[in-house]
């Protein structure tokens, strides 16, 4: 696997764009650097040395073939001409140096020069006979030394080296200024290049990346629900492809939605006008169930056991109705709060005694704790949860309550075997049953779905956990001050 | 009332149900008087003057809310009302169209039978003095309350809760204090039973209901008489 680049698209863009840039920059200007440095260089060389060759041949023909200092002096001052130094050299011997006639210095206030300033290698060559020249740098000056032997020709056509060597310096600093300004103006030309790539580098990824960035701002609010949420397809390039192709997927993805959402509503629907349809003739059942139940123990046998069965099955029949229409309240966004403010260790008190559970539960109710709550919501809650607690764990069963400044927490334990971990997952879904053995007569199957209903209503929420020593706990967080649609009562 | 058996008004259309509670009641020792429709209830009550009405919201015809209103028009017989669960604004509407009470169908007959025990309880009558409040007197021996000397016409629910919130002048009244006392409904009875009887009751003895006097509203917490 390939390890995620560290930069982002646009730095790499940038990078690549600006490398390109400087690499082309660099070797046009360096290229034209260098052809220029040398053109220039080669033409003030070529001058120095004609001028030279031009004023050695006055020194024909020569006085002695063995000249000491003075000899080299007079051929000095013959070869000078007021442009550079120049120096004579026979063997050990060589011209005493001095101001050129005139009292004239070399250009530039240049320094005198001297049989040490030549490179030997220099030396080596001219003494071969040759005549050479070399670029030094000589006290921070760049300087082109030409030397040039004075050669004998023989009366056979040929010539030998007489030994006398002569060396001129001219001063290079305007040809190095030329040269600097030429490269000072490739930098300059360079950086400007350099400056103008960034610009157009920054705008190409924004070319780039201003679609990409909008597909991604499109995928997030798409991830979020936006089902609507469409690109605007610009040109036909890779990119408007890619839009493309977003804004189908998103069709399908938001008729999808759209089919499944549908197909949901219609279900619930289809269950609210069912559980409404059943209300009617269990209303009428409701009423006279009573009467066959305190009839039964009158009638004959099977008649009274039949009597009774149906008094009770209407019962939960009546029950179930009523949860399932509860229910499609809260999927039809009916339901709503009836807040008031609440001393919530009262309300726990009321909701066991109207029960009759005061006795097997045990309360830790701190006073004072108030709350604004829709009591009968947080009753049916709590008598859900104690009922549970009292029918499926084991005693003894708890009701502790606690608070801080801005929520309300109510726990409820048993101290059974708690709850298997698959199951706790799905204990607030709709007709779960832990196992399908599990008594029918134990419930509706809604009530703890209801109980989370209600306390999200309220903003709160209902959540179970096992106990580290046993049991199940259900804890109701409930906000002090639910939010409140419609300003409530008074 | 004669004898303790009280006379009661069933005005449901769907006949399962209106037979259902007809013998349920009867069982439960009320004398019952069960008709189909609103106009047929309204005869009934000119000629029975039942003692309580037993009224289902969904009425073909004339609807339970036009019924409820033209029985308040005509007198104070207590109207419990049968709501179908989860309509809640036909509960709210029939509290407002003068309504004391009201139940859930599929109703438990004994449920049934307790509020129509509790809207039929007598007031206990005091012998104490005329008490003047203001412009209101109230007549604890003789259940009589005039506002500038007119008598005001209250419903028994109005009459007790006024004379409960009355019994003690300046002390506040949680919802749930007056669901018991008043409506013996428990902690657990709809708190709107009391906002709507405090608005029909404020309807009937403030001059200006928007800025009451007498009932006034302790936010968040409930009701209080006066200080006048």
């Amino acid at each position: 696997m390939t390890p995620r680049p560290v930069l982002g698209l646009r730095a790499r863009l940038l990078f690549a764009f600006a490398l390109l840039c400087v690499v082309t920059a660099a070797a046009v200007a360096g290229a034209i650097y260098v052809e220029a440095r040398n053109a220039i260089l080669q033409r003030a060389q070529d001058a120095a040395v004609q001028a030279m060759r031009t004023r050695m041949e006055a020194l024909f023909p020569l006085e002695t073939a063995t000249p000491g200092p003075a000899e080299l002096d007079d051929i000095v001052r013959i070869v000078t001409d007021g442009n550079g130094p120049v120096v004579a050299v026979y063997h050990e011997a060589h011209s005493v140096t001095r101001p050129p006639p005139g009292g004239r210095r070399p250009p530039g206030g240049g320094p005198i020069l001297t049989p040490e300033v030549i490179p030997s290698g220099l030396r080596r060559v001219v003494a071969g006979g040759d005549m050479a020249w070399q670029r030094v740098v000589w006290q921070g000056q760049p300087i082109l030394i030409i030397g040039s032997p004075l050669l004998i020709a023989e009366p056979d056509r040929t010539t030998r080296v007489s030994g006398i060597e002569i060396y001129t310096a001219r001063n290079l600093l305007p040809e190095q200024h030329s040269i600097d300004r030429l490269a000072a103006f490739a930098w300059l030309t360079g950086g400007a290049a350099l400056a103008f790539a960034v610009v157009l580098a920054l705008l190409a990824t924004r070319g780039v990346l201003r679609p990409v960035r909008e597909l991604g701002r499109a995928a997030r609010l798409l991830g979020k629900g936006e089902m609507r949420t469409r690109i605007e397809v610009r040109g036909s390039d890779e990119l408007a492809d890619v839009a493309r192709t977003f804004n189908t997927t998103a069709a399908e993805l938001e008729r999808h939605v759209r089919q499944l959402r549908e197909m949901e509503a219609d279900a619930r629907r289809f269950v609210a006008d069912v559980s409404h349809e059943l209300r009617t003739p269990l209303a009428a059942l409701a009423a006279v169930a009573d009467i066959l139940d305190e009839e039964a123990t009158r009638l004959p046998e099977p008649a009274g056991r039949a009597a009774r069965l149906v008094s009770q099955e209407t019962l939960n029949l009546t029950g179930l109705v009523n949860d399932l229409i509860e229910i499609s309240r809260f999927d039809s966004g009916v339901a709503a709060l009836a807040l008031n403010e609440i001393d919530v260790a009262e309300l726990v008190r009321a909701t066991l005694r109207t029960r009759g559970w005061t006795e097997p539960v045990h309360t830790e109710l701190p006073p004072g704790v108030t709350a604004r709550l829709d009591p009968r919501r947080v009753d049916v809650i709590l008598a859900n949860l104690v009922g549970n607690a009292l029918r499926h764990g084991e005693p003894p069963v708890s009701v502790r309550l606690s608070a801080d400044p801005h929520w309300i927490a109510l726990e409820v334990r048993d101290h059974g075997p708690g709850l298997d971990e698959a199951v706790l997952p799905h204990v607030f879904d709709r007709f779960y049953k832990a196992s399908a053995s599990r008594a029918r007569s134990e419930g509706s199957g809604l009530g703890l779905a209801i109980a989370r209903e209600n306390a999200r209503l309220h903003r709160g929420d209902l959540t179970v956990t096992n106990a580290p020593d046993g049991g199940a706990v259900f804890t109701l967080r409930l906000p002090r001050r639910a939010p409140d649609p419609d300003g409530g009562p008074e | 009332m004669v004898g303790g058996v009280s006379r009661v008004l069933l005005i449901e259309d769907d006949p399962a149900v209106r037979e259902g509670l007809e013998l349920a009641l009867t069982r439960h020792g009320h004398r019952v008087r069960a008709v189909e429709s609103g106009e047929q209830g309204l005869d009934r009550l000119r000629a029975d003057l039942p003692d309580v009405v037993v009224l289902d919201l969904m009425l073909p015809g004339m609807d339970g809310f036009e019924v409820c209103r033209r029985i308040r028009a005509t007198g104070d017989v207590p109207i419990i009302m049968l709501t179908a669960r989860g309509d809640d604004m036909d509960v709210v509407a029939g509290l407002e169209a003068g309504a004391d009470d009201y139940v859930i169908k599929p109703v438990q007959p004994r449920v049934l039978d307790a509020r129509i025990r509790a809207v039929l309880r007598r007031i206990g009558r005091d012998q104490a003095e005329l008490e003047r409040h203001g412009e209101l007197t109230i007549d604890r021996a003789g259940l009589v309350v005039a506002n500038h000397g007119v008598p005001v016409s209250l419903a028994p629910t109005e009459l007790r809760l006024l004379l409960e919130l009355s019994a003690t002048p300046g002390r506040v009244h949680s919802r749930q204090q007056l669901l018991e006392s008043v409506w013996d409904h428990g902690y657990f009875g709809d708190s709107r039973l009391v906002d709507a009887c405090v608005q029909r009751l404020r309807a009937k003895i403030e001059d200006d209901s928007t800025a009451p006097v007498y009932v006034q509203t302790v936010r968040g917490f409930g009701y209080r008489f006066g200080p006048v």
